[in-house]
């Protein structure tokens, strides 16, 4: 990516963002969302991110798009972590510890 | 009298965020560490958390870039991970709806999900606070929390220049977006949001320019209000 580039990703983000969070408090005003809505932005997170990781877990560009036990270990690991601890660093960590002990075992 | 009970508010705001500090701190550092790597020079990376500041739509829209995404893909990706901050100004409005254009403009570049979850919980505790204390308590909130976020991205962007190459560091982005959805899987509803995006991420791949995934995002958010309305009923 150009410098360009870049900076047009961060320059639409902060403004896009920005309108985002202002969106009620200074654009909509006192007006109620609609459930179904609310409903739906409830979601956003959950319905972007996982899909954004899998092909990474499963095809990380680092092996070639190669399936790597290790990887697909410690994503694992990450994810009962996390689902269980509900602590995002602590998770990370465990992952990571995880990712770098099966990378020395099975080695890539 | 009532500058005093301001900056009791401002301060007792920032006591009570202080402890977010080592949350953000550490995710902060490494949002720099991974953009440096990815090729990010340090005005660029500080650009972003300086002017973005939304931790988890940076790294997607960093993503999106190494995967040579174009432009607009990049950008629309990264600000669905941020549609839900649409919820955190609605939830604001009653309380500091009633303040100065500016300055809920100001409360909106600090909209982020500590000082959302803190104030709104503290204003909803303390229905009688002045609108001015709000005010307070929510800078307050912000003001352990932000530079925290652009002081840890520039420590870990400069750490990041002097990590060798061969650290596994790619895989340092999807550990964390694991760590951060795993404890949003509260109900069955997220689930089946997250099992639809998985699923028709990975079906879609063929997509050009990783246009598979914002499709996928749209049926997963579907689905996940689909079946919040379906449990709901099944429990009545």
């Amino acid at each position: 990516m150009t410098s360009t580039e870049v900076w047009t990703v961060i320059g639409a983000l902060a403004v896009g963002t920005f309108l985002i969070r202002f969106s009620f408090l200074g654009l909509i005003g006192d007006r109620p969302l609609p459930a179904w809505a609310l409903r739906h932005l409830r979601y956003a997170p959950v319905a972007v991110i996982p899909g954004l990781v899998a092909p990474l877990v499963l095809w990380p560009a680092a092996t070639g798009g190669e399936p790597d036990l290790a990887r697909i270990l410690a994503a694992l690991t990450t994810l009962v972590v996390g689902l269980w601890w509900k602590n995002v660093l602590g998770a990370i960590l465990i992952g990571a510890v995880v990712l770098y002990s099966s990378l020395a075992v099975f080695g890539v | 009298m009532a500058s005093s009970t301001v900056k009791t508010a401002f301060w007792r705001g920032a006591r009570d965020a202080l402890p977010f500090v080592l949350v953000v701190g550490p995710f902060a550092m490494l949002f720099g560490v991974v953009a440096t790597e990815a090729g990010l020079d340090l005005l660029a990376t500080m650009g972003f958390s300086v002017l973005v500041i939304a931790g988890a739509s940076q790294f997607a829209a960093l993503q999106q870039m190494t995967e040579g995404a174009p432009v607009l893909v990049a950008i629309a990706t990264a600000l669905a991970v941020n549609l839900r901050m649409a919820m955190y100004s609605a939830a604001l409005l009653p309380h500091l709806g009633e303040a100065p254009l500016w300055k809920r403009a100001v409360v909106a570049y600090l909209n982020v999900d500590q000082t959302y979850a803190m104030s709104v919980a503290k204003y909803e505790a303390a229905p009688q606070m002045p609108l001015a204390d709000r005010l307070a308590y929510f800078f307050g909130l912000a003001f352990p929390v932000a530079p925290t976020w652009y002081a840890m991205t520039l420590v870990g962007a400069v750490a990041g220049a002097r990590i060798p190459p061969g650290f596994a560091i790619d895989f340092a982005l999807p550990i964390t977006f694991i760590a951060i959805i795993a404890p949003m899987l509260r109900t069955l509803a997220h689930v089946a949001a997250a099992v639809t995006s998985i699923v028709a991420a990975l079906a879609l791949a063929f997509l050009p320019y990783n246009t598979g995934l914002l499709i996928a995002a749209v049926l997963a958010m579907a689905v996940g209000a689909r079946a919040e309305l379906w449990l709901e009923r099944e429990r009545r």
